[in-house]
């Protein structure tokens, strides 16, 4: 069965076409279509293995780390497909940030965590590297607490803040999207609800994904939602519609808890 | 899950019985590693004990100012420590790049291909090696052809006990650095150099150090492997291109000897050979330690 592929009513960043993923023989996800728009927050929701995070690392080919892990089929941004090998992967990478589960800061100060990033694609003169450097911490909301200490170690940072701080590192790089694999699952409540905020304030500037398998947080951050099952993308639409009105009975099951 | 009420646990005087067990074993475990650790250190507190004590008696300004001595003459051990420092530093620094490049072959390209499955297999070969075959091999290949006993020579037999040991602390060091660091690097479109490099080598630097360290403590020791390369020298010289005086050699030597004066000379020298490897390592520690 195919999954429901709407034409957004918005601009699109990403189109995904056909897209089958592969781990060996184990076929993780099965021919998704969806488009992923433009300066919005996309959720992805489901239960565990159903391949949201799975769908995620295609996007920026983190996948191809692995070599027994294959995808087939089209993504689409900026009408080029980004999924072959004639797309640069870095340069995929450096338009497509992401930020995992776990905060992952290096093991350097925090100035250097996020100019570390910026030298990979641009030489910049100290004045400006600094500038770049305040401003990428500025819009994580981070700035005011750690602009005192930009050369203690970031990994002196608390959790919350060193997710903060990785943001920032694939903010500072000026992605077009950035793709947030449960980034605060392993957070407290009230680092969750400075992630959520800034989430939503980085719409403004950025296409944001975000994997969550918190549904409040899903309806809270989201503009649009997929909910998927065992690979499959069973429904996908705007977050309003697939919380309130769901159209597939699975869907609604999932959301209201009586099922995953 | 029974549903016995809080106040009232079930089998109460079975679980008093079982914890007492528990706490049995505790205590005859914790003793007898105690024991253990006790019985080790002893040994060890002994030794130092002993070098501190007979090495303080043949300190003197003369030993770090003097050439090693006819028997029974005025004498130190400054073209000793010096040959020991220099090949020492040598060693090191010709082994540990090939060792740390080399470990990370095995940790980040290699992995588990054949060609990393050989490697490995010899380093620990390597590794496990009597210090004396190094010895004789850097003599077959290098002593035999240029027909002189040279400071190169016993600097690349070292360097040959460098390599494993720097080698197989690399790879584990690197193998503990978790995945999701890798990745999170990769995710900015870093090339895989520059993740090796700037993030998983930098989050392994203290192991790798204390790798290092371990090689240098076990070749500033090693005697057999300068006995058929450096061999000793009674005059000091600064090149490496000659027979050269070195720690080891001279306390094998001196400590043999009938002679007194050579004989409290070797053990300044056990007492110089240990506290340079403390001090080094320390200093290496200090100036490299985990800031981020």
């Amino acid at each position: 069965m195919s999954a429901v592929a709407e034409t957004l009513q918005t601009p699109v960043c990403m189109t995904v076409k056909n897209l089958d993923f592969y781990y060996g023989k184990f076929k993780a996800i099965k021919n998704v279509n969806m488009e992923i728009a433009k300066n919005k927050v996309t959720a992805f929701i489901g239960p565990s293995g159903c391949g949201k995070s799975t769908l995620l690392r295609v996007f920026n080919r983190m996948f191809e780390l692995y070599p027994e892990q294959r995808a087939e089929g089209e993504i689409l941004l900026e009408g080029k497909n980004i999924l072959t090998s004639k797309e640069d992967v870095s340069l995929v990478r450096a338009k497509i940030g992401m930020v995992f589960q776990k905060p992952t800061p290096f093991p350097m100060s925090i100035y250097d965590n996020i100019a570390f990033g910026i030298k990979l694609y641009e030489k910049l003169p100290k004045s400006e590297l600094d500038d770049r450097v305040e401003w990428a911490l500025t819009k994580t909301a981070l700035w005011g607490e750690v602009k005192d200490i930009l050369n203690q170690s970031g990994m002196s940072l608390s959790g919350g803040q060193q997710q903060r701080l990785c943001i920032a590192r694939g903010v500072a790089i000026k992605p077009e999207v950035l793709l947030l694999d449960e980034p605060t699952s392993a957070l407290d409540p009230i680092s969750t609800a400075k992630i959520e905020e800034l989430v939503i304030e980085l719409k403004r500037d950025y296409t944001v994904a975000i994997v969550t398998h918190n549904m409040q947080q899903a309806a809270r951050v989201s503009d649009f939602t997929a909910y998927m099952y065992l690979g499959e993308l069973i429904e996908f639409g705007e977050t309003n519609q697939i919380f309130l009105k769901p159209k597939k009975q699975e869907t609604e099951d999932y959301i209201t808890g009586r099922f995953g | 899950m029974s549903t016995t009420a809080l106040s009232q646990p079930p089998q109460a005087d079975f679980r008093q019985r079982f914890f007492g067990r528990r706490k049995m074993t505790n205590i005859v475990v914790l003793t007898l590693s105690l024991v253990a650790m006790v019985f080790g250190m002893i040994w060890l507190l002994w030794i130092l004990y002993s070098v501190l004590l007979l090495g303080v008696g043949g300190l003197s300004l003369a030993t770090f100012t003097q050439m090693t001595p006819p028997p029974m003459a005025e004498g130190g051990l400054l073209n000793a420590i010096y040959g020991s420092v220099a090949m020492t530093f040598v060693g090191t620094l010709l082994g540990t790049p090939l060792g740390i490049m080399a470990g990370v072959y095995l940790s980040e390209y290699g992995t588990t291909g054949w060609l990393a499955k050989v490697t490995r297999f010899i380093n620990d070969i390597l590794l496990a090696a009597p210090s004396i075959i190094i010895g004789l091999f850097v003599y077959a290949l290098i002593v035999a052809n240029t027909k002189t006993f040279s400071g190169w020579a016993g600097s690349i037999a070292l360097a040959l006990l460098v390599v494993p040991v720097v080698v197989r602390t690399t790879e584990d060091m690197l193998q503990l650095v978790p995945g999701s660091l890798r990745e999170a690097a990769y995710a900015l479109g870093t090339p895989k150099w520059k993740v090796i490099s700037a993030v998983v080598l930098r989050a392994a630097r203290a192991g790798v150090l204390t790798g290092i360290m371990l090689a240098v403590a076990r070749i500033t020791g090693e005697t057999a492997p300068l006995l058929f390369t450096a061999l000793n020298n009674q005059f000091f010289n600064v090149g490496l291109s000659q027979p050269m005086a070195n720690l080891p050699v001279t306390i094998y030597n001196y400590a043999m000897s009938p002679y007194s004066n050579w004989q409290s000379l070797a053990w300044a020298g056990v007492l110089i050979i240990t506290f340079g490897v403390l001090v080094t390592n320390m200093t290496a520690r200090f100036l490299l330690r985990q800031k981020y």
